[in-house]
């Protein structure tokens, strides 16, 4: 990866070095980083509005200016689809916002969904040199999404170069973050895109899955449009390997296919009483709320609405769906987690969120078993309070029980988020595709190629779990490598 | 696009729907089944595929009035357009020459043991089917199962119609009087249920395919999960068939009545 840096803001124009010399490097640093204006927690919780507000106009253009723009700037490294950040960030600064969009789409077919969902403070912001200063990271992530807005909300679409149409085509597997990012890639590259999607919305897990008060679908929309605007086709309603075979793609004309079909399958602990009524997964409690709108008036999808509400485990979607329960009127929402709060994966900006928004953290707890009414409702929670241990191999310290102390808590929805794994659907419809005992795609690291030379694969499908980001630069690699592959 | 071209009443709750899926025409599988939204702001809602005809580009539903949703669906009329319909989703049934074959059908359960009766009979097996229903005028494809089957038994509970009785008694008689190698059963939880004990009884291998609660239909949201040997498994990717005698069905009764 990492290739493609060629810009349309690279380091040595004459605007970024005036831009270097307009501001000395204290006076940036005497800066304090900017504040994200969010809706207040009480109102938020009364409705599905986004909690960021975004950054203004004169508030961006002086977090852009915090920016050292450094000779060797590490965000970069530090950001999956290697964005020319400090490119972006001084467009910012010299208020052209529109260029600054114009080199996020270089690298990020989905930057308004990346400046939103990104671990930043794991990745891009992880880097920055303010952290050797003892000084908070250049907010990287917000200005991303600023500009990314400005473009969409301003209605000309900063277009990226396409090339010549080179009448290939390739099929696309699901149109999640990897698909899509996939997708604009190739249709950059002149080839005939279609992307195939088992549901009945395009976006994937953007779309089922992170709720609207953290990603808007009109955002996502968006970015659906401009990659159909750039010829991208979509087709609903289409599961390949039921739908159509591998076979009939080849029949079809496709000459290459990435597979980017997701973590489907949801887990559960295998605890006692798990199939009660009131249990359920993140998935399908999200999916039930986000993509079929259920609890909304005049939409037909049902969803059970839990007073005292449960969500086991400690990563984004167990914050999403705990703030999902909070706006669906649950009293108490609890997150079960067995670690610490260190230890937890989501987001600190989800984790802040949720605790504004009223949410318990029952950290180092975990459920030991589900109790029923006679109905077969779930009505208690017995779990475990854990301490944690010994270091164990990889260095962190993994949780004990503590003995005896076992506590029941009244619930009537337990939602279980402790992860997923990969979608055998399309594993297991094609024979001679090699699978890990995981169940995930076996590819090549250094080209996303499957041990099908036209199968190339990315995302969770590949990662078995992973983030939107991580999925988007699989999708980028694998396009690089099978551009290279069919042209010779 | 799923345009519905030909409909007929069955009854006055149940409905056949001849729906335009070219696709999944083709590449449908005695087994699968389809999900199907009505409407824009519908539910997804699972339906067992119970014919196809590839050359007009086919699927058949038969679909059962029991709520909103599929009361929407039932309520398209020959012209309209189901907004969505997806698949064929599922594992294809095991066809194979078993010998002697009961395929036991309860309610609109007959639709999708059509095509199994259908493929068990093209494999070569002796097919006696035994249909039931409450009363004569819920019966349903007893013509179309005719021209596959040896035998036609019908049992209803009021006795309107063929044998009074239940399904159970229909299918105790074949299993006194003859071998039987395998027993299909499809239709309501609970008629699975007691065939299941029946046949347990006489220790004859038994099929049954679930319908339960879904959203995706692929796996993703795990609504449909029974436990079948102890072990959780998912309708839609693992199923819908299972081995019957295996199935915690006083469970999936129970998750069935989740949203009640």
């Amino acid at each position: 990866m990492g290739k493609n840096n060629t810009t349309s803001a690279p380091r040595d124009a004459q605007w970024r070095e005036e831009l270097r010399k307009s501001t000395s490097a204290k006076e940036r640093a005497a800066i304090q980083r900017v504040k994200m204006p969010e809706l207040s927690p009480a109102y938020r919780v009364t409705c599905n509005e986004e909690v960021n507000q975004g950054l203004s106009a004169e508030a961006a253009v002086l977090e852009a200016t915090r920016c050292m723009d450094c000779p060797d700037p590490q965000c970069v490294t530090g950001c999956p689809v290697n964005i020319n950040i400090p490119g972006f960030i001084k467009n910012i600064q010299r208020g052209e916002f529109h260029k600054a969009a114009l080199v996020l789409k270089e690298t990020s077919a989905l930057p308004a969904v990346c400046g939103r969902v990104c671990p930043q403070e794991k990745q891009c912001e992880s880097r920055c040199i303010y952290l050797k200063m003892k000084k908070e990271p250049v907010a990287i992530g917000y200005l991303e999404r600023f500009a990314a807005d400005f473009e969409r909300l301003s209605g000309l679409h900063a277009h990226p170069e396409v090339e010549e149409p080179n009448g290939i085509k390739i099929a696309v597997v699901g149109s999640g973050p990897a698909g899509l990012s996939f997708a604009g890639d190739m249709i950059k590259r002149g080839y005939d895109v279609t992307v195939f999607e088992a549901l009945h919305e395009i976006g994937g897990v953007l779309k089922y899955g992170i709720p609207e008060f953290r990603l808007p679908n009109a955002v996502v929309d968006v970015e659906i449009d401009s990659l159909a605007s750039l010829g991208v086709k979509f087709v609903k309603d289409c599961i390949v390997g039921k739908t159509y075979s591998y076979d009939d793609l080849h029949d079809m004309g496709f000459k290459g296919i990435f597979v980017g079909s997701g973590a489907g399958l949801p887990r559960f602990m295998g605890i006692p009483g798990e199939n009660y009524i009131g249990v359920m997964s993140c998935n399908e409690y999200l999916t039930r709320i986000n993509l079929m709108c259920a609890g909304r008036e005049g939409y037909d999808t049902p969803v059970l609405r839990g007073r005292n509400v449960a969500v086991i485990g400690g990563g984004n979607t167990a914050m999403d769906a705990v703030r999902t329960a909070r706006r669906m009127g649950a009293e108490r929402a609890m997150v079960v987690y067995r670690r610490g709060e260190a230890e937890m994966p989501a987001r600190v900006e989800e984790v802040k969120h949720a605790k504004e928004e009223g949410v318990e953290f029952m950290t180092l707890h975990n459920p030991l078993e589900y109790i029923s009414d006679d109905k077969g409702q779930v009505k208690t929670m017995r779990v475990q309070r854990m301490e944690l241990g010994e270091p164990d191999a990889s260095g962190r310290r993994s949780p004990v029980p503590v003995e005896g102390a076992v506590e029941d808590i009244p619930v009537d929805l337990v939602i279980v988020s402790v992860g997923v794994s990969p979608n055998p659907l399309i594993p297991n419809s094609i024979s001679d595709l090699e699978v890990s005992r995981r169940g995930t795609i076996v590819v090549d690291e250094s080209t996303m190629r499957s041990s099908l030379p036209d199968i190339y694969a990315g995302g969770d499908i590949v990662r078995g779990g992973a983030t939107v980001i991580l999925a988007m630069g699989d999708g980028r690699h694998a396009a690089a490598s099978m551009d290279a592959a069919l042209r010779g | 696009m799923n345009r519905i071209v030909e409909k007929e009443h069955f009854s006055q709750n149940v409905v056949k729907l001849v729906v335009e899926a070219p696709a999944i025409a083709r590449s449908r599988r005695p087994g699968h089944f389809v999900i199907v939204r009505a409407c824009e702001h519908g539910e997804r809602i699972p339906l067992t595929i119970a014919d196809s005809d590839t050359e007009r580009g086919t699927i058949t539903l038969v679909v059962q009035d029991v709520g909103v949703s599929t009361g929407k669906i039932c309520g398209l009329e020959v012209g309209e357009s189901l907004t969505d319909v997806v698949g064929p989703l599922g594992q294809a049934t095991h066809i194979e020459k078993f010998g002697t074959v009961v395929c036991c059908g309860g309610g609109v359960g007959v639709a999708p043991l059509l095509p199994i009766i259908k493929g068990m009979k093209e494999a070569g097996n002796r097919v006696i089917t035994v249909l039931a229903a409450r009363t004569k005028d819920l019966i349903i494809l007893e013509e179309q199962v005719a021209p596959y089957s040896d035998e036609v038994i019908i049992m209803t509970d009021d006795g309107s119609y063929g044998t009074k009785g239940l399904v159970t008694a229909g299918v105790e008689r074949v299993i006194q009087r003859e071998a039987v190698d395998l027993v299909v059963t499809i239709g309501p939880a609970i008629m699975m249920k007691f065939v299941s004990l029946l046949t347990k009884k006489y220790d004859v291998p038994t099929m049954c395919s679930l319908n339960t609660i879904m959203v995706d239909g692929t796996g993703m949201c795990g609504a449909c999960r029974v436990t079948v040997d102890g072990k959780t498994k998912f309708v839609c990717i693992d199923g819908p068939e299972f081995d019957a005698h295996k199935v915690d069905f006083d469970e999936m009764m129970m998750r069935l009545r989740s949203y009640n």
